[in-house]
């Protein structure tokens, strides 16, 4: 117990005295915070719609202004030929086009139909699909009130309407921020948390201090243990800082109890540490630590959740998630600081996430070699 | 009586097909100072290293001050020091940090290592540097420093890898102050050089070749076996006939 | 120019004579863009979506068909009463409930309007608005069909029949979207990675001062190290596009020639990044914690691949415009997807110019300074 005091020491005075490294790792993830979760707003808004109208009558005039005053189109061009619309959608300035062909209006007044050509930029698949179908939807309206005015000396022929009446709870103003913030948090610390550890000990595996504790009779599970502690600790503060800065910035402040919060953010610093050391135990160099570590993290971020909704993955990479630490630390952060979830809610998550912790510990300290 | 604190008997190494050391035999005594020679490549990092317990034996015996190295490597750690070639302090830490450090990790107790530091720091006279970091002294100061830290816990046997590289005659002149000064103090010091004359400061010298121990006498027993002047020249008849160089 | 290519086979020899990190280098893209390649996508579909049906009749069993028919829901068959919605939530389980109003049928066929309420789990909001867009589409679905068919005066009705052409990604495969923009961020992320820290690594192990005095001149010292790094780059960008073109079966529209051109030109403009980092930079380890902790969500975030640039903030677009990954990443989806020549991208080419340019040019002037 003793030794372990002395190693803790030295890594604080280490870290205490590398200023340079202190400041990328408390300044930079605060900038990110600052800065990051307001570029994370996907909501589909302003789809830019190129109008080309051959017909140039009431009816199409009629058309297009209910499909820009729906709300949900601008317009990027109106009346230009297909060809040059076509030319907005290649340098993305425009989403869709709409064509209106010739002789629209005589074709619904003498044949009852005509069709109009929506084409659409489909590479964003979900925009594209989402633009369509409002735009569809603004059509077929547009058909109803066509048809209630032939029909209105008709009563009782009044058109069907089912409302869709929404709640959204937990954060009624549809804000990303509330979302992205403490989501962006969990990537910070996770980053932060995976990397130090484990560049760490190569770092004194390349300057070669290790082999001097390697000849003295100190415990493996003491030297891991004393690297984990001075990095779960800048853990915390990272993360503390972040909250502080997610409240002052943002106005979040979680629903849930800080406790159940902070006893979360324990555990998950342990497993995250534990991978960075057990990979650190495999490496020679810095440069391979950075580089295996590079790819599982970047794996974990973007198949955690924050970005990109696990629901939408495919089987297998639904399994890559339920192992990857960050899907649950996106997730006790959603249930804690926006839902207000309790500590029984993320019982299973605290769980497998310190099955994780002790794994991979456990891992590192059997394969850290003091002996080749 | 001679105590006998190394005794290995066959102790070899192998790393795939490569014999690094090759069935080494010898004995050594407490409070010897034992040189250890050989070419770049010879075996001597590798021998020392698996009689240090960092690196496990393919094949032989060892044992250092009385422990198995292959089934108590750790129980041996508690037992000896260890310096290496490459510059082993924390060149971050300051010179009191580095005695603190290790003392502790000798489980030395508060009081000893206070006492301790207060001699060591005395001793070297570095009173004025005992808070600037090891980064910011000399080379000289740091390997005498570094020997120092070494033989903190006082062990029974101090190992040296090629300790004075890159040092100035004068500073290693003291160094080897330092060394006699521990063997005096019934510590036994096995060291591996690259300089002959530093051989000649040496009670018993092996010299190894191509993974085998080629020679193991006193300097002036070697020099007459060889018809030699001096050690270089035994060295060089010995080395001449290695087939592996780096 | 002879010492140039004695300098850069030395380099190589270098590169080649590390096989594991050889190996991650190598593997490391491949893998990520397999898995991201099928991993990623905005589309979220068999959503698990709970019912609370309190007409029971023939119009809610209609719906409800209809819902449970869409590729996008799955209709549940949990039995759920309201008050029991937030618990349920508050596990984080399910996201959606839908509650059909009682006398449903009656309502349509009598008063012509019903609403049904959506109760969503909006703390995750880009995924709630997503789901209610769907959602929102099926029920007009619905509610044309009831009126079509309800009114009697369905074909003589006036019908415009919007004719949709999705264009550049006919199935709407995700793939279209991401592939493009994981390509430009694990190059960019994995060439700055790699430049900063070999130079770095020479810098801190005092290898680089013997360069430095040499009779060669310093910078061309520093673009010989860059030179295999370039060729290893390209390497990548060969397999990505196989793996694109034969595993992900993405298109190549354009120019084969044309889009190794821009790769070549976007490598170099990274290496210039990592150059600059390595100048600026004493040790592996903060060149790691920069190129690392201060990039990797940036570049996520910045490249636009994720989050539209024009949802952003004015500034955060202008940080945008800095990371290359961003007109990389316009310029894949138009080469490759789109089939453009130079004149729709040129724009995008000229700003990696500037990029690289202003990179090479600060990394010459920091590097003078040093020296003098």
């Amino acid at each position: 117990m003793r030794t372990l005091l002395f190693l803790l020491q030295k890594e604080f005075k280490q870290i205490y005295r590398y200023k340079a490294m202190v400041r990328i790792i408390i300044g930079m993830p605060i900038m990110q915070l600052l800065l990051l979760p307001l570029a994370a707003d996907y909501e589909i808004k302003n789809i830019n719609l190129a109008v080309v109208d051959n017909d140039h009558s009431t009816y199409s005039q009629q058309l297009v202004s209910t499909i820009i005053g729906s709300g949900y189109f601008r317009l990027a061009e109106y009346n230009q030929s297909y060809k040059k619309s076509l030319k907005l959608i290649e340098s993305d300035k425009a989403d869709l086009i709409l064509e209106i062909p010739e002789g629209f209006e005589r074709n619904l007044v003498r044949e009852n139909k005509d069709q109009v050509l929506v084409a659409v930029n489909a590479i964003n698949g979900t925009k594209a699909n989402i633009g369509a179908s409002y735009l569809n939807n603004i059509i077929k309206n547009y058909n109803q009130s066509l048809r209630m005015k032939l029909v209105t000396s008709n009563q009782g022929n009044q058109a069907i309407a089912i409302d869709l009446v929404n709640s959204n709870w937990y954060n009624p103003e549809m804000d990303y921020k509330s979302f992205m913030v403490p989501g962006i948090l969990a990537l910070l610390v996770t980053i932060i948390g995976g990397f130090l550890a484990a560049l760490n000990i190569v770092r004194e595996k390349e300057i070669g201090t290790i082999e001097q504790i390697n000849v003295t009779p100190v415990r493996k599970s003491y030297f891991i243990l004393g690297k984990l502690i001075p990095f779960w600790v800048i853990g915390n503060v990272v993360f503390t800082i972040g909250l502080v800065l997610s409240w002052l910035v943002y106005g979040i402040v979680p629903a849930g109890n800080l406790l159940v919060l902070y006893s979360f953010i324990w555990v998950y610093l342990l497993a995250v540490l534990g991978l960075g050391l057990l990979i650190s135990t495999y490496c020679e160099t810095q440069q391979q630590a950075m580089f295996i570590n590079f790819f599982f993290i970047m794996i974990f971020i973007l198949l955690g959740g924050l970005f990109t909704s696990i629901d939408s993955m495919p089987g297998w990479a639904k399994i890559i998630a339920r192992i990857n630490p960050v899907s649950y630390i996106i997730d006790v952060f959603r249930m804690i600081i926006l839902k207000g979830s309790g500590f029984k809610d993320i019982l299973p998550h605290i769980g497998i996430i310190s099955f994780m912790a002790l794994l991979l510990n456990s891992w590192a300290i059997k394969n850290y070699r003091k002996t080749s | 009586m001679k105590e006998e604190v190394i005794i290995t008997e066959g102790l070899t190494k192998k790393f795939g097909n490569f014999t690094a050391v090759d069935n080494i035999t010898f004995t050594v005594n407490k409070g010897e100072i034992f040189g250890f020679l050989g070419a770049n490549g010879a075996g001597k990092t590798t021998a020392m290293r698996m009689l240090c317990g960092l690196s496990k034996p393919t094949s032989g015996k060892a044992t250092v001050a009385g422990i198995d190295v292959y089934s108590q490597a750790e129980k041996i750690k508690s037992n000896i020091g260890y310096m290496s070639q490459k510059f082993s302090l924390y060149e971050d830490l300051t010179v009191l940090e580095n005695i603190k450090f290790f003392g502790g990790i000798y489980k030395l107790s508060d009081s000893r290592i206070k006492t301790k530091s207060e001699e060591l720091v005395h001793r070297l006279s570095l009173e004025p540097q005992a808070n600037k970091l090891v980064g910011s002294l000399p080379q000289g100061w740091k390997q005498k420093l570094a020997f120092s830290v070494a033989i903190l816990h006082e062990p029974k046997i101090v190992f040296l890898d090629e300790p004075t590289g890159g040092v100035d005659p004068l500073a290693r002149r003291q160094f080897w102050d330092l060394i006699y000064e521990a063997a005096g103090n019934g510590i036994t010091i096995f060291i591996t050089t690259h300089y002959m004359d530093e051989a000649e400061y040496c009670n018993r010298l092996s010299i190894m070749v191509d993974g085998r121990i080629e020679a193991l006498d006193s300097p002036g027993a070697l020099k007459q076996k060889y018809e030699a002047a001096n050690m270089d020249e035994v060295f060089y008849r010995l080395a001449r006939g290695a087939k592996r160089a780096e | 120019m002879k010492q140039f290519g004695a300098f850069v086979k030395k380099e190589f020899a270098h590169v080649f004579r590390d096989r594991r990190t050889l190996l991650i280098l190598f593997g490391m893209p491949i893998m990520q863009i397999l898995i991201f390649g099928f991993a990623l996508s905005n589309e979220i579909k068999n959503t698990q979506l709970v019912v609370i049906d309190k007409a029971k009749d023939q119009a809610s069993h209609k719906l409800i068909n209809r819902i449970d028919a869409s590729s996008y829901f799955e209709v549940s068959n949990i039995m759920l009463e309201e008050k029991d919605i937030e618990e349920v939530f508050e596990k984080g389980k399910l996201k959606l409930v839908l509650i059909i109003p009682a006398e449903f049928n009656l309502m349509l066929a009598h008063d012509k309007k019903a609403s049904v309420q959506l109760i969503a789990d909006a703390s995750d909001p880009n995924t709630a608005n997503l789901l209610k867009n769907y959602l929102a589409a099926i029920l007009q679905d619905y509610q044309a069909e009831l009126n079509g068919i309800g009114n009697g005066i369905g074909t003589e009705s006036i019908n415009i029949v919007p004719q949709t052409r999705m264009l550049y990604n006919p199935q709407l495969r995700s793939a279209h979207n991401f592939v493009p923009g994981v390509m430009a961020l694990v190059l960019m992320l994995v060439c700055v990675m790699m430049t900063a820290i070999t130079i770095v690594r020479e810098k801190e192990t005092g290898t680089m001062e013997v360069l430095l005095i040499s009779p060669f001149k310093p910078w061309l010292v520093i673009i010989a190290k860059a030179v295999p790094y370039l060729v290893l780059s390209l390497v990548n960008v060969t397999t990505i596009v196989l793996l694109s073109v034969f595993v992900l079966q993405l298109p190549v529209n354009g120019s084969l020639f044309l889009l190794f051109a821009e790769s070549t030109l976007f490598i170099i403009t990274c290496l210039g990044i990592g150059i600059f980092i390595s100048i600026k930079t004493n040790s592996q380890l903060i060149a790691m914690l920069i190129s690392l902790i201060g990039m990797l969500l940036p570049t996520i975030l910045f490249s636009g691949f994720m989050f539209p640039l024009e949802n952003m903030p004015a500034v955060l677009q202008w940080i945008a415009n800095i990371i290359p990954a961003r007109w990389y990443y316009v310029i894949v989806k138009s080469v490759m997807i789109k089939g453009l020549g130079f004149s729709a991208i040129y724009l995008e080419t000229l700003a990696l110019v500037v990029i690289a340019a202003f990179f090479y040019a600060l990394s010459i002037k920091n590097f003078k300074v040093r020296l003098a």
